[in-house]
C-alpha cells in the first residue's frame, strides 16, 4: 500500500507492507537520521515529532499515521542552520557518541514548544523516555537549560 | 604549564554538531543496493550437542541465498577477544560449532534478501539436540565431576579446561598469613557482583561489502578494527591484506565492541556470495549473544595495625566467564593490579584469582574490567576494618593510600595476564581529592550520625580508586600528520573514538603543538587501509597511547617547520622560535611566516616536500588516575528502596586536555555504576535462559533516575602522559556499589553483600538483623 507524509514540511510517497513500523519505512526511505531499534519504544533513540507529539516510530504503525506531519532532527536544523537545541547540545558537552541525540533533541524541542520556561523536573520528565548510555543526563539538562537562554536572547551563537 | 592555548580549554566536539543534526555517520547509516540480511539461530539448551542440522527447507524459502553452519564454514579455533597479538584470552572459540555452551549460542546463519525472509527462514532449519548436564554457578563449574565446557582438544591457552578453569592467577608479596597474625584487627567478607550488560544504545552492527578491486571491506561498529582485522583474517584464513576495515562513528562500546562477533559471519557471507552482508543485533541478541559483565565472587581479608596501619590483604576471587574464555584471565588481573596498589602500605598481598567456565552467557571487557567487581568487595572491607580499629574510614584510606614518589610491589608482580612493568607513581593528588569531597558532601557533619524522617533514614558512605592508562609496553598507537596549503593539517590515526571524543582530543593536542586552532585539524581515524595501527580503544588508553602518539608526530611536524622557518628567517637554530596563531615568529629577530606560507613554498616552489610526520607511542607507564567517591542516600525502611540523593566524585586524572568531555566521562561511568549498583542484573531461568532481556525489564537509568551529582577536579601535571594528560574514561564506574554499601551501613548498620541493591535484599537485610 502506499502512504504520505509531510516529512519536515516536504511531501513524500512511500510504498509500504502493511505491518511495518514508521521507524523502518523512514529508514528504508533515506532518513537515517532516525536511529534505534529496540521495536518496544524503550530507547526512545527512534523518536519523531507526529504532528508536533514526541512517538517512537518503532512502535507505530506506518499505515497508521498516513497523511501526518512527521519531523525528525533535519527538520529542525541542519548542519548549515542549526537550532538552538543543537548549539546547546553541542556547547555543554552532550553529546558524547551521539546515537540517542537526535531523539533527545526532539523530545526537547517539543517540550519548549509547549513549555518555554520549563523547569529541571519538567526537562527531566521531557527526556526521560530518551535513554542515553554515554552522558549521564547531566549535560544534556543543562544543554536544554542553555538553549532555553538561547531561544530567549532570540539569538543564535 | 598555565599557558596552554587549546589544552583545558573549552572546544566544541569535532564531531557534535554532525550528530545533533543526524548526519549518516553510524555503520547502518550506509546502505547498500543488494546487500543480503544475516540472521542467527541461537541454542536453546544451555549445554548440548547438535547431532543432526538439516538446513534444506531454509535454503530453499524465498530470498534464502545462503545458510552457515558448522558444516560449511571454517572451523578454526580463535578467540573473540579484541586484545593484542598475542591474546591473552584462550583460544576455545569457533565461528560455528557443534557443541552449544550456553542459551545463545550460535547455532546456524542465514542470509537472505530481507531481514523477515532470514527470520522465517531460521524457523525451517531442524536441529536434534543432545542435551547435557550444564553448571550455571562458577563454584560449582570447578569442582571435580562438573560437566567439562570445553572438550575440544583444539582449545589453547585455557588453564586447565578440564576442571572448568579458563584462567588461574597467583601472586604473593610478603608473606600473608604472618601478616594476619602480626595484625590488631582482621576483616574476612565475602561478596558477590553480577551479571550485567553494556547496552550502547546502538547495538552491534556490521556491513561488509567487496571494494571496486575485489577486497573485502568491513564497516563496522567496533572498538579495536586493528584487531578485527588480524582476527577475521584468522578466523577464515584469509590473508590480513584482503581486508580493510572501517570505523564509522560508533554509538557507544563501553567494552562489549572490544570483541569479533559479527564481523566474520558478515564477512564469510560477502566472500561467498561477493555481495553486501549485513547483521544488526537487537536488543534481545545484545543481551544474550554479545558480552557482559564477569560476574565475581570475591573473598577479601585485610588486617591492621592499632595505629590504622594496613598491614596485610588477600583477595581470592572466583570470577565466571561464561560459556567462553574472552578478556577472563585479564579481567581477574585488573581484579587485582587495578586495587591492591592503591593500598601500598600493606607489605603482605596475596592475589589469587580462578576464572570458571559456566553455561551462561559469555562476559568479556566492561569499562572498569574487574576493577569493578573487586573494589565493590575491598572498599567496604576497608570500611570494616575501620570501623574495628574505631576509626573514622576516611582518615584510615588517608593514611594507607599509595602517594607520588611510591610503588608498589603489586605493579611489576601482576599485569595483563602476565607480568607486570614497576611504577612509581608522579602524580597524585588523592589527599586533596578526601579533603574536598568530604567538604562537599559534609563528611564530618554527616557520618555515623543517625538521621530519620518517618521512615527514611539516611547515611553517606564512600570509596577510594585508581585505574589504570593503557597497559605498559603492550599498548601501541601511531599517527600521521600532513600539512595542507592554508595552513590546516590532516591527522590519519588508529584511536578509537566510539563517542569518548578522542578525535577531538587529539585535534586539541595537534594544535596546542603546532600553535593553530583544532578546527585547522582535520581527523580521519581507525581505518585499516588509511590510517596508521593503533590498539583501539579499551583499557583507558585514549588519551594516554592515541593522544601520546598524535603528540610524538605533531612534534616531529613542528621540528619540520622550524627547520624551514629556520631557513627563510636566516637564522642558525630554531630554539627563540614559537608557533603562534598559525605562524611561526622568531622571538629573537621579531621574523615570522604563516604555516601556509611554509606548505606552499614546500609543497611547490623550492626545497620541495611534504611536510608530515608519523609517531608511535608505546610507554612503560601507566599512570593511575584517581578518584575519590561519596553519595549520601535515603533508605525506606518500609519499602526497601534506596534513593541515591547526592553523589561527589572527586577525580584526579592528571591535566584534564577537555574539561566538558572529562566531565562526561566522569558523570557517564558513575551513573552507569549507580544503575548496577542498584537495578541492574541479569535474571536467569534455571535452564540458563536470560529471562529479562529487554529494557523493561532490565533497568538502565534514565533522566528520573539520577541524583544531584557533583564532579571535583584536582588537576595534577602527568609527566609521562601528553600534556599532563591520564586516563579518565573507566575509573568512575567503580565507585557506586561500594559508596552506596557503605552508605547503606552508615544508614541501618546493615551490610549487603550481593548487588544490586534492590529493595528486596535491603528489606532482607534489615529483617535479619532483627
Amino acid at each position: 500500500m502506499k502512504v504520505k507524509y509531510i516529512i519536515n514540511g516536504k511531501e513524500e510517497e512511500y510504498e509500504i507492507h502493511p505491518g511495518e513500523v514508521l521507524l523502518d519505512v523512514l529508514r528504508r526511505n533515506g532518513h537515517t537520521e532516525i536511529k534505534g531499534n529496540c521495536y518496544l519504544g524503550t530507547c526512545g533513540a527512534c523518536t519523531v515529532l507526529i504532528d508536533g507529539v514526541p512517538h517512537t516510530s518503532c512502535t507505530i504503525l506506518a499505515a497508521k499515521v498516513n497523511g501526518k506531519e512527521i519531523t525528525t532532527i533535519k527538520g529542525i536544523g541542519e548542519l548549515d542552520s542549526p537550532h538552538p537545541l543543537q548549539q546547546a547540545f553541542v556547547k555543554t558537552g552532550a553529546v558524547q557518541c551521539g546515537f540517542c541525540t537526535p531523539g533527545a533533541i526532539l523530545s526537547a524541542y517539543a517540550l519548549l514548544k509547549k513549555n518555554p520556561d520549563p523547569t529541571e523536573e519538567d526537562i527531566k520528565k521531557a527526556l526521560d523516555g530518551n535513554l542515553c548510555r554515554c552522558t549521564g543526563y547531566v549535560q544534556q539538562i543543562e544543554a536544554v537549560k542553555f538553549a532555553v537562554k538561547l531561544l530567549k536572547e532570540g539569538k543564535n551563537e | 604549564m598555565s599557558d596552554f592555548k587549546v589544552i583545558g580549554k573549552k572546544t566544541d566536539k569535532i564531531d557534535a554538531m554532525a550528530l545533533a543534526t543526524g548526519q549518516p555517520l553510524f555503520v547502518d547509516d550506509l546502505q547498500l543496493p543488494d546487500t543480503l540480511q544475516i540472521k542467527i539461530l541461537y541454542s536453546p539448551y544451555a549445554h548440548a550437542i547438535i547431532e543432526d542440522i538439516d538446513t534444506s527447507e531454509a535454503e530453499k524459502y524465498p530470498g534464502v541465498k545462503m545458510v552457515l553452519t558448522y558444516k560449511n564454514t571454517p572451523h578454526i579455533i580463535h578467540t573473540t577477544a579484541g586484545q593484542g597479538w598475542p591474546e591473552p584470552s584462550p583460544y576455545d572459540t569457533y565461528m560455528f560449532d557443534k557443541k552449544m555452551r550456553f542459551v545463545g549460542d550460535r547455532v546456524a546463519a542465514v542470509a537472505a534478501e530481507t531481514e523477515e525472509q532470514a527470520a522465517e527462514a531460521l524457523k525451517l532449519i531442524k536441529v536434534k539436540y543432545k542435551v547435557l548436564p550444564a553448571v550455571f554457578d562458577s563454584e560449582e563449574a570447578i569442582k571435580e565431576g562438573a560437566p567439562v565446557i570445553h572438550d575440544e582438544p583444539e582449545i589453547t591457552g585455557a588453564y586447565d579446561p578440564k576442571r572448568n578453569l579458563a584462567a588461574h592467577i597467583e601472586i604473593r608479596v610478603g608473606d600473608v598469613e604472618k601478616g594476619f597474625e602480626e595484625s590488631d584487627v582482621v576483616v574476612e567478607e565475602t561478596f558477590e557482583t553480577q551479571y550485567a550488560q553494556h547496552t550502547p544504545i546502538e547495538p552491534h552492527v556490521t556491513l561488509t561489502y567487496l571494494d571496486e578491486y575485489g577486497r573485502l571491506v568491513i564497516r563496522t561498529s567496533t572498538q579495536v578494527p586493528f584487531h578485527v582485522r588480524r582476527i577475521v583474517a584468522q578466523a577464515l584464513g584469509i590473508p590480513v591484506q584482503k581486508i580493510r576495515v572501517v570505523k564509522p562513528r560508533i554509538g557507544g562500546g563501553f567494552g562489549t565492541k572490544q570483541e569479533i562477533i559479527l564481523e566474520e559471519i558478515c564477512s564469510y557471507v560477502t566472500l561467498k556470495t561477493k555481495r553486501p552482508a549485513r547483521l544488526l543485533y537487537t536488543r534481545e541478541e545484545e543481551f544474550i549473544s554479545a558480552r557482559t559483565r564477569h560476574p565475581f565472587k570475591v573473598k577479601v581479608k585485610i588486617g591492621a595495625k592499632k595505629d590504622g596501619m594496613l598491614h596485610a590483604i588477600r583477595l581470592y576471587t572466583l570470577s565466571n566467564t561464561g560459556a567462553y574464555g574472552s578478556h577472563g584471565l585479564t579481567v581477574a588481573s585488573n581484579a587485582g593490579s587495578k586495587t591492591l596498589p592503591l593500598y601500598n602500605k600493606a607489605e603482605n598481598v596475596e592475589f589469587v584469582a580462578d576464572i570458571a567456565y559456566t553455561n551462561l552467557p559469555v562476559a568479556g571487557a566492561y569499562r572498569g574490567y574487574g576493577a569493578t567487581q573487586s573494589y565493590a568487595a575491598l572498599e567496604q572491607a576497608i570500611d570494616m576494618v575501620a570501623e574495628k580499629l574505631g576509626m573514622d574510614p576516611l582518615e584510615l584510606r588517608k593514611r594507607n593510600h599509595i602517594r607520588a614518589g611510591e610503588t608498589s610491589p603489586i605493579f611489576k608482580a601482576l599485569g595483563e595476564g602476565r607480568e607486570g612493568v614497576t611504577q612509581y607513581i608522579q602524580s597524585c593528588a588523592l589527599d586533596e581529592l578526601l579533603e574536598k569531597g568530604a567538604k562537599e558532601i559534609g563528611w564530618f557533619k554527616k557520618h555515623g550520625k543517625e538521621r530519620r524522617n518517618g521512615s527514611k533514614v539516611y547515611g553517606i558512605g564512600m570509596s577510594m580508586h585508581m585505574q589504570g592508562s593503557g597497559i605498559p609496553l603492550i599498548d601501541m598507537g601511531a599517527a600521521t600528520l600532513k600539512m595542507n596549503e592554508d595552513g590546516s593539517f590532516n591527522l590519519l590515526y588508529g584511536g578509537t573514538d566510539i563517542g569518548t571524543g578522542l578525535d577531538t582530543i587529539a585535534a586539541q593536542i595537534v594544535a596546542e603543538t603546532l600553535g593553530i586552532k583544532p578546527e585547522q585539524v582535520i581527523v580521519y581515524a581507525s581505518d585499516t587501509d588509511m590510517t596508521p595501527f593503533d590498539v583501539g580503544a579499551y583499557a583507558s588508553s585514549g588519551t594516554f597511547v592515541s593522544g601520546g602518539a598524535v603528540l610524538k608526530a605533531a612534534l616531529k611536524v613542528r621540528d619540520q617547520i622550524l627547520e624551514v622557518a629556520k631557513e627563510k628567517f636566516g637564522e642558525f637554530d630554531t630554539k627563540d622560535f614559537i608557533l603562534e596563531d598559525g605562524k611561526v615568529i622568531s622571538l629573537k629577530s621579531g621574523k615570522n611566516i604563516t604555516l601556509s606560507e611554509i606548505a606552499y613554498d614546500t609543497l611547490y616552489v623550492r626545497n620541495q616536500h611534504q611536510i608530515a610526520a608519523t609517531g608511535s607511542f608505546v610507554s612503560p607507564y601507566s599512570p593511575p588516575p584517581f578518584a575519590v567517591h561519596f553519595v549520601e542516600i535515603e533508605v525506606d525502611e518500609e519499602t526497601g528502596v534506596i534513593k541515591p540523593i547526592k553523589y561527589v566524585a572527586a577525580v584526579d586524572c592528571g591535566k584534564p586536555i577537555n574539561p566538558e568531555l572529562v566531565k562526561g566521562q566522569i558523570i557517564g561511568a558513575l551513573v552507569n555504576g549507580l544503575s548496577y549498583a542498584l537495578t541492574e542484573e541479569y535474571i536467569f531461568s534455571n535452564s540458563g535462559r536470560m529471562l529479562n532481556p529487554n529494557f523493561m525489564d532490565y533497568k538502565i537509568p534514565s533522566t528520573r533516575d539520577i541524583p544531584e551529582i557533583k564532579v571535583i577536579l584536582a588537576e595534577t601535571y602527568e609527566p609521562t602522559g601528553p600534556y599532563g594528560a591520564k586516563s579518565v574514561a573507566e575509573i568512575n564506574i567503580n565507585g557506586p556499589i561500594p559508596a552506596i554499601g557503605n552508605a547503606l551501613y552508615d544508614a541501618l548498620k546493615i551490610r549487603l553483600h550481593k548487588s544490586p541493591y534492590t529493595p528486596e535484599r535491603v528489606l532482607e537485610a534489615i529483617k535479619n538483623k532483627k
